[in-house]
């Protein structure tokens, strides 16, 4: 049996992977030098930012009545603590993001099997896909409420359909760009279409569903908070939408800061799992 | 010897929106067990659209095509495919992608898996086979996709361009690997190449297929006056260059 040269290669690499020249110790010296120090200017650059906003708005150079200030921020947020609302709240328009991601993630990838499944049901469903694609979701709010009541549950239907279609078009569009010659291996070895579907199309679209996922956290949160402004009583998104009506800056300021943590929580999540399933494998 | 593959008067029409296509005519061929026959063609004579038909992916609009005998109707266990790339699936480690057809068939018992094992220790890997396939070269790949075919025990093995995404040198190593493992099985195997070298060092018997429509032109018997013979001594022989000229002359190209 012969070895062609590049079997012979990729041993020697992996064995040369263990011996750590001092070259290459510097190296990596330097790498970590740099990683360092860009975590410094990003923890440098907010630091500086929130002292600025609140000496400038102590020194009156802006009107913190209007802009708010870091410590007018951490004193809301402890008010809400000590008035019991702060984590209903934020639990609310989590629960609601969360229920939103995870139906718009799951449906719109079964919604995208069927069609894979069906040519003719897509070929059907082709217009009308393009229409609800392109109208602003938004526009159905005012409906959804009629038909199904101002409460959480408008609110998570609202998010469904700003996440779903993108969803369904974007896993559809990774099974169709899966090589076909794939598809006939497992057709080679007698495979039926159900077993193309688990043995090709959704471990090979691993990496799409991923993308839906990166892209349904940021839409969740649009749903969320534009069905809190239309409907809610409760939430992060009412917070803003009533502290700004009754001129609370404070109150709007506080609840997008825990917006965005609350949203960047949740994406990292999804980094996570990413890292969690595709590890080394793609 | 009896003859293991019929090809009985097969054609094949495409139809599309803009007319008809006739991509085959008229085939008629047998091969014989243990037999390795090469066919080679022009692009686009329906070179690949033949290996289809005889393995039940597709079916003739005309003619018969029988394996043992039996006519072919869908895909048979009797067969063994192998595509122009290796298609390891990345996600899954060179056992698991080995295993594949059998996973498919349900055919996944234990003896099926010790004779994977065998079949990577014989061929060299079986201290990569919880690597995934990214980290394995192109020659080591090819021959686990063929690990992957052997292992469902086919009778016969289409090889459909199987060694065109090689580079020349890793190609012309893989040929030696890939007719040496088919001799040893005692496979019988169909080769579709548009290389005449790669066609001649490899088969006991190559057809020649014209443009479109495919018809077959020519069968030429090859023939070596050597003991132990691989594709490389075949390509060292005197006579090598002779088939090579009458093949060239048969194909006549025109660019």
């Amino acid at each position: 049996m012969s070895m062609s040269n590049k079997d012979q290669e990729s041993r020697s690499n992996l064995e040369q992977i263990t011996i750590i020249s001092s070259e290459h110790k510097v190296y990596l010296e330097r790498l970590k030098k740099e990683k360092l120090k860009i975590r410094f200017i990003q923890f440098l650059i907010l630091t500086v930012a929130l002292i600025l906003w609140e000496i400038c708005a102590d020194a009156k150079i802006v009107d913190p009545f209007i802009t708010s200030q870091p410590s007018r921020v951490v004193k809301t947020i402890l008010r809400l603590y000590e008035e019991g609302v702060l984590f209903h709240h934020i639990g609310i328009t989590c629960l609601e993001a969360v229920v939103g991601f995870v139906l718009g993630t799951l449906l719109g990838t079964v919604i995208a099997i069927i069609l894979w499944w069906s040519e003719f049901l897509c070929k059907v469903l082709e217009p009308y896909l393009v229409v609800l694609n392109s109208l602003p979701k938004i526009a159905l709010g005012p409906i959804f409420i009629v038909w199904i009541g101002a409460g959480p549950a408008a609110i998570i239907v609202m998010t469904l359909a700003i996440s779903l279609i993108v969803t369904v078009l974007e896993v559809l569009g990774g099974f169709l760009a899966i090589d076909e010659e794939k598809i006939k291996l497992v057709q080679t070895f007698g495979g039926t279409k159900f077993q193309v579907l688990t043995k090709v199309l959704l471990p090979a679209s691993y990496p799409t569903l991923i993308n839906a996922l990166k892209i349904n956290v940021g839409l969740s949160w649009v749903g969320v908070i534009v069905g809190e402004f239309l409907v809610s009583r409760a939430g992060l998104g009412y917070l803003i939408v009533y502290g700004g009506q009754v001129f609370k800056l404070d109150l709007v300021m506080t609840s997008v800061i825990i917006l965005g943590v609350a949203a960047t929580i949740m994406y990292q999540g999804v980094v996570y799992l990413e890292k969690l399933l595709v590890k080394n494998k793609m | 010897m009896d003859n293991i593959v019929e090809v009985h008067n097969v054609g094949m029409n495409y139809q599309s929106p803009n007319g008809e296509i006739t991509a085959l005519k008229d085939i008629s061929f047998s091969v014989k067990e243990g037999e390795f026959v090469s066919i080679v063609g022009p692009s686009g004579c329906g070179k690949s659209t033949l290996l289809s038909i005889i393995s039940g992916l597709i079916s003739s609009t005309s003619g018969t095509v029988k394996i043992s005998g039996e006519k072919v109707i869908g895909t048979s266990r009797k067969i063994g495919y192998m595509l122009q790339k290796d298609h390891l699936f990345n996600w899954r480690t060179i056992y698991q992608n080995v295993m594949l057809g059998l996973e498919i068939r349900k055919a996944v018992t234990p003896e099926a898996k010790e004779r994977a094992n065998e079949l990577l220790k014989t061929y060299g890997l079986f201290e990569f086979k919880s690597k995934y396939p990214n980290q394995l070269s192109g020659g080591m790949r090819q021959r686990v996709a063929l690990i992957r075919t052997l292992v469902t025990d086919p009778q016969i093995l289409l090889l459909d361009e199987a060694f065109s995404a090689l580079d020349y040198q890793t190609r012309l190593v893989v040929n030696e690997d890939i007719y040496t493992i088919i001799k040893k099985e005692n496979k019988t195997a169909l080769l579709v190449t548009h290389d005449i070298g790669e066609s001649i060092s490899m088969a006991d018997r190559v057809v020649l297929l014209s443009k479109r429509p495919g018809t077959i032109k020519e069968i030429y018997e090859i023939k070596f006056d050597i003991d132990k013979r691989t594709p490389l001594s075949s390509r060292d022989a005197p006579e090598f260059r002779h088939f090579f000229q009458k093949i060239w002359k048969g194909l006549d190209v025109h660019v």
